[in-house]
């Protein structure tokens, strides 16, 4: 059995997958990495992916043009950020009950939509003429065996995923806003005190986040398959925030844990061909988030501890 | 400023009719005990709060801040006694913040650390400019708190008790920086109430008292002696009539206790003493001086990390609140609103919050209503809480009767001892003598026994038998006969004047 995987061709192919599948988790994690260091959980990166990768749909089918595509990706995804931003920052609403309540909305809605333009309300696979984002050969990798098969001819997107991994450490880290986030976040009383509007930023981190859930929206729809389904995101929204979360908002070990999911969810793709359960096989990825999250969690608490037995050694010392 | 009145929307009058100036290159001491509207005036200057009548002229006109940013931009720094500091950043980029330098599309890293660093070269005030707030020590952090005062061209500067944190060599390096200050054409105002230091460090001192000025006066005309007699006195001087108390048998026994803050810092510093059934023991202070931590650990709220705690012959380390209160312990916690009392839950479901899963109050897995009800109206009555209904949300009664409502459950727990921290703290006369009176009555008749935390010096020495004071979590002084203790030997022992020696002190533990 091991032979079926255990040759150069199908590693390639796994890498390529593992790569594949990180993208919009990595997208997603990367803008909750704005609103997490401005000290607020993004709960609904789900929706604005839902509603950026219909957006994408739509646009590109009714202009035919594939930036507009892009474009409208990116505004829908935009667009639910500020109707949060508006809810929970000017009419105070709770932040994380409204992400709940939009993203049970942007489920519902998604589909209504659907059905308003194509009559069904599974997928808009053969009748909407949507577009696809091309994909990209790289020349010379390409041929390195192993490596070419993993990393070339991704969408251009996924490409674009990992640049922004380094785009966000530049904007968190060397601009004025990524200050201005940091200290909203760390303490919201020492920005205020120097005049930093709280709201504003956190509204601005969240626009961010909403910016980056189009982008992998966009792939969703117009790079990983060519059409809009119902509920397409499939937890992925929660898995980004918890790759975020676990990484404590740094973009580089947020990507690697959005691959660490990414892996999983390869695995279990890998695994159904075989005559393991199904059913366990798909839940894989998400087994795999609570593990993490779990160990990223016991790490810390034994941190704590040991930083407390000695203190009180030094106490007893004395 | 000229005629300050500040009154809070629940009628407590913090600021009244208080006028007070400083002159430029000039370091004034605002001294006062807490809760004497130190704190409020300042949060007035700074924009914080607005005064209902008065004005501030600040340099020959006059201005109004409408909040911190006016009064920072007119030219007045305030180091808070919390710092106001993102923790992960740099020292460069908390100072900086919200008027970073740019460089193209980028923040300016390079110019921030030279700002930092130019101010902190000017006035000798030695940061590293790139190191992370969380690596500093926190007299290093309150450096950088006054060079965000700096850097924002600040000419008043405002510390509000800066000491309190500080040991005693960043204290000596805090006075020469103040000093360099005011070399530098700099205004001062130091808030404190450790004398010594003010005296050394000040040219004039304020002394406010219950929210009106009670002098100003130059440095070098004062002593500490004169400044304690101004800012501690009793306004006008009740008595309660009360027995002497009998000793009985010990409740609470506290043998070396040190409990840390959260800094690490030894709050509570290795205490002894012991309570008695029948009788209360008084814990004067100038509050931060321990006695909220010590109150905390005893009622299991709070930790403490050496020492032993005795409540009836049980140690209490390592039981939980519940088991603690099972021992015979009742608290009367500080802040009524948070610790003390559910707000939205009504005079009824406050008054059984403890015992709801008593025997007593059940009928079956069921609470008994009619019970509760006849027990809630029997305290109502006998603690003359004024409230509309049993039912009626606690959150709706004053100040006065809430706090009647905690001591109506506390009383009625049948413990043998009550903490009680602060527990007429801002409530009307009338109740302040019901409470005080009760106290009294428990351990006479009931002889129970009463740890009794107060800020105010009437009732500490009104009410309780025997007295301790504590001074930077220790014990200064202790009085076996509270009848003998006068208030300016009180005050010169709260404020650090004076110190009984050990011998003094361990008959406390008798």
């Amino acid at each position: 059995m091991l032979e079926t995987y255990w040759n150069v061709e199908w590693i390639g192919s796994f890498l390529f997958s593992v790569i594949r599948i990180s993208t919009p988790l990595i997208f997603a994690a990367l803008g909750a990495c704005f609103t997490k260091k401005a000290g607020l959980l993004n709960m609904a990166l789900e929706s604005m992916m839902l509603v950026g990768a219909l957006c994408g749909v739509l646009a590109s089918a009714a202009s035919q043009s594939l930036f507009l595509g892009f474009l409208g990706a990116v505004a829908g995804a935009v667009a639910i950020a500020g109707i949060i931003c508006y809810c929970a920052f000017f009419l105070k609403t709770d932040l994380y009950l409204t992400s709940i309540s939009i993203n049970l909305a942007a489920s519902g809605g998604t589909v209504f939509i659907l059905y308003l333009v194509c009559g069904q309300k599974s997928t808009s696979a053969g009748i909407l003429k949507s577009l696809t984002i091309p994909k990209l050969t790289i020349p010379l990798i390409e041929k390195i065996p192993v490596l070419g098969a993993a990393v070339s001819g991704h969408n251009v997107l996924t490409y674009v995923a990992f640049f922004c991994v380094f785009l966000v450490y530049f904007l968190l880290k060397k601009t004025r806003i990524g200050l201005r986030i940091k200290s909203v976040g760390e303490n919201p009383h020492a920005a205020e005190s120097v005049g930093i509007s709280v709201r504003r930023i956190q509204t601005i981190s969240f626009l961010i986040s909403g910016v980056f859930c189009g982008c992998a929206g966009a792939f969703m729809s117009m790079g990983y398959v060519s059409w809009f389904a119902r509920d397409m995101l499939a937890g992925r929204g929660f898995i980004s925030m918890s790759a975020t979360n676990i990484s404590n908002a740094s973009p580089f070990l947020s990507m690697l844990s959005a691959m660490m999911f990414g892996l999983s969810q390869a695995i279990a793709n890998a695994l159904q061909i075989t005559s393991a359960p199904a059913e366990l096989v798909s839940a894989l990825p998400y087994i795999m988030t609570i593990l993490l999250v779990m160990l990223f969690a016991l790490i810390r608490i034994g941190r704590r501890r040991r930083k407390m037995a000695k203190l009180a050694g030094a106490i007893q010392e004395e | 400023m000229q005629n300050i009145s500040k009154i809070y929307g629940n009628g407590f009058v913090a600021n009244k009719d208080i006028t007070f100036s400083v002159n430029e290159k000039e370091i004034l001491a605002l001294v006062g005990e807490n809760g004497a509207g130190k704190t409020t005036l300042m949060k007035i200057l700074f924009g914080m709060e607005q005064p209902q009548s008065g004005q501030i002229i600040l340099e020959g006109k006059e201005v109004r801040f409408q909040n911190p940013i006016e009064a920072i931009a007119a030219g007045i720094g305030m180091v808070h006694q919390h710092f106001m500091q993102a923790l992960s950043l740099t020292v460069a980029e908390n100072v900086v913040l919200g008027i970073e330098p740019t460089k193209g599309l980028c923040f300016d890293m390079e110019k921030a650390v030279r700002m930092t660093q130019e101010v902190s070269d000017r006035y000798d005030l030695r940061v590293e400019a790139r190191a992370r707030i969380c690596d500093l020590s926190i007299g290093q952090r309150q450096k950088v708190e006054i060079i965000k005062a700096l850097v924002r061209e600040a000419r008043i500067l405002v510390l509000d008790e800066p000491t309190a944190v500080l040991t005693p060599q960043e204290t000596e390096e805090l006075f020469e920086q103040i000093k360099i200050l005011r070399e530098n054409g700099h205004s001062i105002i130091f808030i404190s109430h450790k004398l010594d230091e003010v005296m050394r460090l000040c040219d004039r001192v304020t002394v406010l008292r219950r929210g009106r000025i009670i002098g100003s006066e130059k440095t070098e005309n004062l002593n500490e002696r004169k400044i304690s007699r101004m800012m501690v006195g009793r306004d006008v001087v009740t008595s309660i009539d009360k027995e002497p108390a009998r000793s009985r048998e010990t409740i609470l026994e506290c043998r070396d206790v040190v409990c840390l803050n959260e800094n690490g810092r030894k709050a509570v510093n290795q205490i002894s003493f012991n309570i008695h059934g029948g009788e209360i023991l008084g814990i004067a202070g100038v509050e931060g001086n321990g006695q909220n931590e010590l109150a905390l650990a005893i009622t299991g709220m709070g930790n403490y990390e050496c020492g032993s705690i005795r409540v009836n012959g049980q140690e209490i380390k390592g039981r939980d609140i519940d088991q603690i209160r099972a021992l015979g312990v009742a608290h009367i916690s500080e802040d009524r609103m948070r610790m003390g009392s559910a707000g939205e839950l009504s005079v009824k479901e406050n008054l059984i919050s403890d015992r709801m899963f008593k025997k007593e109050f059940r009928r079956g897995p069921f609470i008994d209503r009619k019970k509760v009800n006849d027990f809630a109206d029997a305290c109502i009555r006998e603690y003359e809480i004024a409230c509309d209904h049993r039912d009626e949300p606690i959150r709706m009664l004053s100040g006065g009767n809430m706090q009647k409502v905690i001591v109506a459950r506390e009383f009625t727990s049948g413990a043998n001892l009550i903490v009680a921290n602060q527990p007429t703290r801002g409530v009307d006369i009338g109740t302040c003598d019901m409470i005080r009176r009760k106290l009294i009555d428990k351990t006479r008749k009931d002889g129970i026994g009463a740890l009794l935390i107060s800020a105010d010096l009437n009732e500490v020495l009104e009410v309780s038998d025997r007295l301790l004071v504590f001074y930077k979590g220790k014990i200064a002084a202790y009085f076996e006969n509270v009848k003998e203790v006068t208030e300016e030997e009180l005050g010169e022992y709260m404020l650090g004047l004076k110190t009984m020696n050990q011998e003094q002190i361990r008959e406390a533990a008798g």
